[in-house]
């Protein structure tokens, strides 16, 4: 039976340090509809399930095609890209949203995910060239190895994987899967690997590879179907080979 | 003594290129965004990159890509930058490749590229169908490597609300909203550019982000800048429906080889699939055998209108038409448009490799915005380093990218517009320094009054627009405007629904004073960002409006039936609009046609 109406049930905090409460909403049903245009019905229109007036929900987006990562929330308990949840393909009954729980809460689904940004700071996730002078043609690449690294490069930084990941927490030191996948993405470019030891170094010490519990929590989710794992079991054998390298130096 | 700073407001791919340039010459950047800047709206761009590296064999040259591009653009485009742009494009290509886009290989290793509307040459470089999401990747890496070594100050989640200017009328900085406290606050800047993309949300729901308001270049505007141009709207011929947004299907689709065509049965009910060869009706390649369905947006946008509307052979009866994909390999289609198969799947719950896809035309992008200036050298191309580029009427106030109106003139190329904002920060970035460089006193060594004034001003707006409670809700307002500027001045022009739509927007206007902010809190409010965004959109929706009335001509994507003809002597001009509280007075300039001669735009 199709919905006549759609009833959601959102989880709402005023500030970072506001308690959390829980509102109810129903909005007529339209084909056709994402989680994303039910919430713009609710702006036009701020009325709780129980005709209270309340604010409009706070949250982020942007893209609306799954290739930004803004508006990443739990939808139903999972996390994942709300422009993507489209209601025809929910289960029938209540829609939950509530805001991903591995990340300081701003305002209601909205949630501060400058850790993982900083993380790539610490994975020194970038091609270091010399200068945006011309230099001519980039290096030559096999199509099968771009193939390969382009899996890795589309990584939105949306933070599904971090919330799956059973290791990763505000309060531990674990990089968590997103940026250490990207590792896996600039150790494969030819310039890119001309430092591969330093990203190495940084996932051989603490909250690096070791930490990661291989709980495969993180493929499940992640809606590029990003080989998450199969980067771990790479740069598993990257760092093991650098770490005999090292042993043979000394 | 103070080192020169300057502030860059949007971090897509304009306000990336121009920062990494302006840290490369050694001055700092506060780069200003509303959204995380690996969130911009440039991750939308799909299809690929245009730079005339010839790797086909076919003796491709800047110069035909450059002749591509004016012509493309109906001769409105001004042509030393639009040269200086197809020039620069295989460089530009290259130093993404430096910064490890993973474009698509031939079987050699070499950069593949592909064909794309408006040119017969495979001059399009492309990362699957997700270019401007990996180039806007590679240049946020690269503003994270400045970052992380004390040259960029990020303020992610920060709104521009206006500009700060010394009794000369310099610009000497801005004023900014942080989005989590609401509070307004001056920066000091020995430049700022602006970077902020186009204004979709004035047609209500197109192929843009939900960011990008124009917001910031109405504010702008509404300061003294001016506008050009703005009557140019392109529409898209290839997206899909939906509640939020309309989807792009890019128009890669076709240059891999995607065919346009609809039933040539009225009220054909069977499955596409069921429909013989026959039956099909090609109209694109019946009517333009040499470009097929690789005319250009414009072109395409009104065929399909014209077949739909017009001669009633719509799919379904309505405004939409098949992009079939069927008869390519689908290891083919999954290497080089995987992205977008994959959003057709998601959004509209069909395989695209095995059932044509139903698409339609959808708002896509601007080619008019904020009027900038430039410095052409003797051989027509651009003076690099020159403080004129990119700099708008308002002196130390540069444009960048889809917010400024240089290079498309009447209609862009496809692929050309990742191209012009990598361009427009290449130039604009060394511009703003020299500029920066000349300051005296510089903005640091201003006296304060000047920034606590500005602040000041927006402070008290801010406060005034948190107590409205008046009956009139904000995104319904937004929505009624989005509706008419669609149903009136997107594809098909008529002089009478213009001067309603104007009419309904001084409407608009009227009630956005008595709009609530619907929210009381001070702390991430959405909406009271959005009600002083509200005022600055409707602002600019009148220059587009009362543009397109102005203009008695069809020229590019602005097509009038009553004028139906492209009308040189009278209107080969730049339209220049100003604010004025009533309204946006509008002038014309001339438009450089210095380099290629313009002649009848023909591509059957």
């Amino acid at each position: 039976m199709a919905r006549s109406t759609i009833e959601l049930r959102i989880k709402r905090q005023d500030a970072p340090s506001a308690p959390p409460r829980w509102e109810e909403f129903s909005l007529p049903y339209q084909p056709g509809m994402n989680v994303i245009s039910c919430l713009m019905e609710i702006r036009k229109r701020p009325v709780t399930r129980s005709g209270a007036a309340t604010t409009p929900v706070a949250w982020d987006c942007s893209c609306l095609e799954e290739v930004c990562g803004a508006c990443t929330m739990l939808v139903n308990g999972t996390p994942r890209q709300s422009c993507a949840a489209l209601v025809d393909k929910l289960p029938e009954g209540v829609i939950t949203l509530e805001p991903l729980t591995k990340f300081p809460v701003v305002r209601d689904l909205i949630v501060d995910r400058q850790p993982m940004f900083d993380a790539l700071k610490k994975v020194r996730a970038w091609i270091p060239i010399d200068g945006t002078y011309d230099l001519g043609p980039g290096p030559r690449l096999a199509e099968s190895v771009r193939e390969v690294a382009y899996e890795f490069a589309r990584c939105m930084t949306c933070g599904c994987c971090m919330e799956a990941c059973p290791q990763y927490n505000g309060r531990s030191d674990f990089l968590g899967p997103a940026p250490i996948a990207q590792v896996r993405l600039f150790n494969a470019h030819p310039t890119g690997a001309m430092n591969a030891e330093e990203r190495l170094a940084t996932l051989m010490g603490r909250g690096g590879l070791t930490d990661c519990g291989n709980a495969q929590n993180c493929v499940e989710v992640c809606p590029k179907e990003i080989p998450l794992t199969e980067a771990f079991g790479e740069l598993g054998r990257q760092t093991l080979a650098l770490g005999l390298k090292r042993l043979f130096r000394r | 003594m103070a080192a020169p700073r300057i502030s860059v407001i949007g971090g897509g791919l304009a306000g990336l290129m121009a920062t990494i340039k302006i840290v490369e010459a050694g001055v700092a950047v506060d780069l200003f965004s509303i959204v995380p800047v690996k969130r911009s709206h440039s991750v939308c761009a799909q299809g690929g990159i245009n730079g005339a590296v010839n790797v086909k064999g076919e003796n491709d040259s800047p110069e035909i890509h450059f002749v591509d591009t004016v012509r493309g653009g109906d001769f409105l485009a001004h042509q030393p930058p639009a040269k200086g742009m197809c020039y620069a494009a295989p460089g530009l290509i290259y130093l993404l490749d430096r910064m490890g886009v993973m474009f698509n290989r031939t079987a050699e290793g070499y950069l593949d590229f592909r064909r794309f509307g408006g040119t017969l040459y495979n001059r399009t470089a492309f990362a699957g169908a997700t270019t401007g999401q990996q180039m806007l990747y590679a240049l946020d890496e690269q503003v994270r490597r400045h970052e992380a070594d004390g040259w960029v100050d990020k303020h992610e989640g920060w709104e521009f609300l206006g500009l700060v200017r010394d009794e000369s009328g310099r610009c000497v900085g801005h004023a900014s909203l942080d989005l989590r406290t609401m509070k307004p606050r001056a920066f000091r800047a020995d430049a700022v550019l602006l970077c902020t993309g186009g204004p979709g949300l004035l047609f209500g729901r197109t192929t843009n982000s939900a960011i990008n308001s124009g917001a910031a270049a109405g504010a702008a505007y509404r300061e003294g800048a001016w506008y050009a141009n703005g009557e140019f709207i392109q529409v898209h011929p290839t997206a899909i429906p939906g509640q939020d947004k309309l989807r792009l299907m890019s128009e890669s689709a076709r240059g891999e080889g995607g065919r346009i065509w609809v039933p040539r049965n009225r009220g054909e009910t069977r499955d596409p699939r069921q429909i013989p060869e026959a039956e099909r009706f090609y109209f694109l390649e019946e009517k333009y055998p040499r470009y097929g369905n690789l005319v250009p947006r414009d072109v395409a946008s009104r065929e399909i209108y014209d077949v739909c509307v017009n001669q009633g052979l719509g799919v379904e009866g309505k405004m939409c038409v098949y992009l079939d994909l069927t008869h390519i390999p689908a290891e083919t289609l999954d290497r080089k448009l995987g992205g977008i198969l994959e959003i057709y799947e998601k959004f509209a719950g069909e395989d695209p490799r095995r059932v044509p896809m139903k698409v339609f035309p959808a708002v896509h992008y601007s080619m008019g915005g904020l009027w900038v200036d430039y410095a052409a050298t003797a051989e027509g191309f651009l003076e690099i380093g020159h403080p004129k580029n990119h700099m708008t009427n308002v002196p130390g106030l540069y444009a960048v990218g889809e917010v400024d109106y240089q290079y498309h003139g009447a209609n862009r190329l496809g692929a050309n517009s990742l191209l012009s904002c990598l361009y427009g920060g290449m130039v604009a970035g060394p511009g703003a320094v020299t500029w920066a460089r000349s300051r005296k006193p510089l903005a640091a060594d201003l006296p304060a009054s000047l920034f606590d004034a500005g602040e000041g001003r927006w402070s008290q707006r801010f406060a005034e627009l948190a107590r409205r409670d008046g009956p009139e809700n904000p995104f319904v307002l937004a929505e009624e405007l989005g509706n008419w500027m669609l149903e009136n001045v997107s594809v098909v022009r008529f002089d009478a629904k213009l001067r309603e739509t104007d009419a309904k927007l001084e409407e608009l206007k009227e009630r956005w004073q008595k709009a609530s902010v619907l929210d009381r809190g001070a702390w991430s409010n959405q909406p009271l960002s959005f009600v002083n965004q509200l005022e600055s959109m409707l602002d600019l929706a009148r220059v587009v409006v009362r543009g397109a009335l102005a203009r008695e001509e069809s020229r590019g994507s602005h097509y009038k039936p009553e004028h139906p003809k492209r009308d040189d002597a009278r209107w080969l001009r730049t339209t220049i609009a100003a604010y004025t509280p009533d309204g946006p007075q509008l002038r014309y300039d001339p438009v450089d046609t210095s380099l290629v001669p313009p002649v009848e735009r023909k591509y059957d």
